[in-house]
């Protein structure tokens, strides 16, 4: 017990000063260094869309998203483009969603989180949301086309050319539905997750048998939290270009998608198209950073309204509590 | 009130809405098995197709080729050539330089802005940097691609006077910022998953902030950070467009970053399009691509597993 001194000893009020100091001159040095990490980050944010928006804004016009693209894509304007983006999307999102709200449900609502089946699907679905969007397009290609599409042809219309077993919208947009399901996934469980269990006691109470309390009681609590998943997957389908690239999407068509088994055009693959196979890409330019500030425009408008909807959701909750 | 008061319900109704929910709860499952099945399908000929191995057995897409008389053998991918030449290293090469310069550059950056946000950021900093990298993340990567294609190729160009426009370090900056989010995002989660009371405990024994954070915090969410580090990883290996339009595609084998590169995941992109289904250069894409899916399966479970790991043990037996 050496170490304990009671003297009135002036000394420990200056260990007191000089840890103070220490303090101060240790925690300076990392804070400053993972602050200029996070400057670094912002500031490449900011010239990334600052120059895409200065480059782009001048070519926006009414002419340019309601007119298709004219002289070798170096004139005219990109509508063919947003109808197949949009067209595509709607697919994407009919499928997508009542498969992905329907899985959170069965691993919220029908498993408990310790069982083996849960850990599966969990799993499936994380290693899902990892798999390159290189190797989704592969597996379009080989399972939608060539498997389904031409199984189709094959009983269907054995005398005609391919008329599934090709590119197409809807592989493209059964593709990206595979590629987005974890988004919705995720969100919806989130969602779900929120509901105060007394809900549920409640409707149960009330005669309510399970399938009566997820449709009337889960699913319209858990609206936002859907809508989230949907809009952010609208958001990622529509800057994934890797997935459509063999499965529907076309360099240039004179019209637009009318059935399930035409191709179309597609604002992301409009841009690879137009950044790397230009002949002239000085005059493809304006056009160029035109498509870009389009399509950065529609998903970034896209994820601040589902991070809105999401903040408005976990806030209501917490008041609700 | 009034529609909360249910109807009693047939029992086969209950019964099929349940079966309705469950079978869709697998497809995800069955995706990724129907994903396993049809690219590893296209692959196996490789390994038993005769005609296909003539030309892309696993020893020619691995090892030195002499592919003429009289020249010294060298490792070439050529597909389209006379003699069509299929080996893998240029590309591997390729892939690794892109990604390590990603890596390089993302992890400091992604795990800087996370230790800031998570150990000293005040709240309304923290509300401006967390939606500022999911704007990041946001961004589709054939725009970081167009970007990088476009302004920063000749900006790296005139600042460092390189020879090629196109090249690793080009490529692996653009690929670095679309890693940056998953690092972060990663690493971030796992810092904020520390249990106070472990806080606590530090600063009651007399260590600062930063000491907390460097003593306590840091060493407890270690896993994590390398967790999100390793599935960065495994995202700039599977990117595509980013390397598609900012790489060159060249596929060289070179030490030089200042080379243009070709990456496995860009030939499987730039090259699909053009083939002829059922051919060699078929197969050896689809063999590509299983390679690309067996690397980023076990990588996302490794990344899953630690990661259940550390957030049980953070929130059970920390103490």
């Amino acid at each position: 017990m050496k170490t304990i001194e009671l003297q009135p000893n002036t000394n420990s009020l200056e260990v007191v000063g000089h840890l103070k100091f220490g303090r101060k001159r240790r925690g300076f040095i990392p804070r400053g260094l993972t602050f200029l990490a996070v400057l670094i980050i912002l500031l490449m944010l900011a010239v990334i869309i600052g120059n895409i928006v200065i480059g782009g804004i001048g070519t926006i016009s009414w002419e340019f998203l309601t007119h298709p693209p004219e002289q070798g894509m170096e004139a005219g304007g990109v509508f063919p483009a947003i109808f197949g983006t949009v067209a595509l999307v709607i697919l994407m999102v009919i499928a997508v969603i009542p498969i992905g709200v329907f899985t959170a449900i069965y691993l919220q609502e029908y498993t408990s989180p310790k069982s083996r089946i849960t850990r599966l699907i969990r799993i499936a679905i994380n290693n899902l949301a990892g798999v390159p969007s290189i190797v989704f397009g592969l597996f379009g290609l080989g399972f939608f086309i060539a498997f389904v599409g031409g199984g189709l042809d094959l009983l269907f219309y054995p005398e005609e050319g391919p008329v599934w077993g090709q590119p197409a919208i809807i592989w493209a947009s059964l593709t990206l539905a595979l590629l987005t399901l974890p988004v919705v996934i995720i969100s919806t469980e989130e969602a779900l997750r929120m509901i105060p269990r007394e809900l549920r006691e409640a409707s149960y109470a009330l005669g309510g048998t399970k399938l009566q309390t997820i449709w009337r009681i889960i699913i319209p609590q858990a609206t936002p939290g859907i809508l989230t998943g949907s809009i952010l997957a609208v958001s990622r389908g529509a800057g994934e270009v890797a997935p459509i690239m063999f499965t529907g999407a076309a360099y240039y068509l004179p019209y637009l998608p009318t059935k399930l088994n035409d191709q179309f055009m597609e604002l992301g693959y409009h841009v690879y198209v137009m950044a790397t196979q230009s002949p002239d890409i000085e005059a493809t330019k304006p056009l160029l950073y035109g498509t870009v500030l389009v399509l950065l425009l529609l998903t970034f408008s896209l994820n601040s309204v589902a991070i809105l909807i999401r903040s408005r959701m976990r806030r209501s909750r917490v008041s609700a509590q | 009130m009034e529609q909360l008061i249910f109807k009693p319900k047939s029992r086969w109704r209950e019964f099929f809405g349940e079966k309705l929910i469950s079978v869709n709860a697998f497809v995800a499952l069955i995706a990724i098995l129907l994903i396993f099945v049809f690219i590893f399908k296209e692959a196996i000929p490789i390994f038993v197709d005769d005609y296909v191995k003539e030309d892309a057995s696993l020893d020619k897409m691995v090892f030195k080729q002499q592919y003429y008389e009289g020249r010294e053998a060298k490792w070439s991918w050529q597909p389209n050539s006379e003699v069509p030449k299929f080996s893998l290293w240029p590309l591997f090469i390729g892939t690794l330089k892109a990604s390590l310069v990603a890596m390089l550059f993302a992890v400091p950056l992604g795990v800087g802005a996370a230790i800031y946000c998570s150990e000293f950021a005040s709240r309304r900093i923290r509300e401006i940097i967390k939606p500022a990298i999911e704007m990041l993340a946001a961004i589709p990567s054939v725009v970081l691609g167009f970007f990088a294609l476009m302004v920063l190729a000749t900006a790296l160009q005139n600042t460092l006077g390189l020879t090629f426009r196109l090249n690793a370090i080009n490529a692996g900056i653009a690929l670095g910022l679309a890693v940056i989010p998953i690092v972060f995002t990663v690493a971030e989660d796992a810092m904020t998953s520390v249990p106070h009371s472990l806080r606590d405990a530090a600063t009651a024994l007399g260590a600062n902030p930063w000491q907390v954070s460097l003593t306590t915090v840091l060493p407890a969410a270690i896993p994590g950070i390398s967790a999100g580090v390793v599935l960065g990883f495994g995202r700039a290996v599977g990117e595509t467009m980013i390397v598609l339009m900012a790489s060159g595609n060249a596929a060289i084998v070179s030490a030089s970053f200042l080379d243009s590169v070709r990456t496995f995941s860009a030939t499987i992109a730039a090259e699909l399009a053009e083939v002829v289904f059922g051919d060699t250069h078929y197969h050896v894409l689809f063999m590509i691509g299983s390679l690309l899916f067996v690397f980023t399966f076990l990588i996302n479970l490794g990344g899953d597993i630690v990661l259940t790991r550390l957030k049980e043990r953070l929130q059970g037996k920390a103490t």
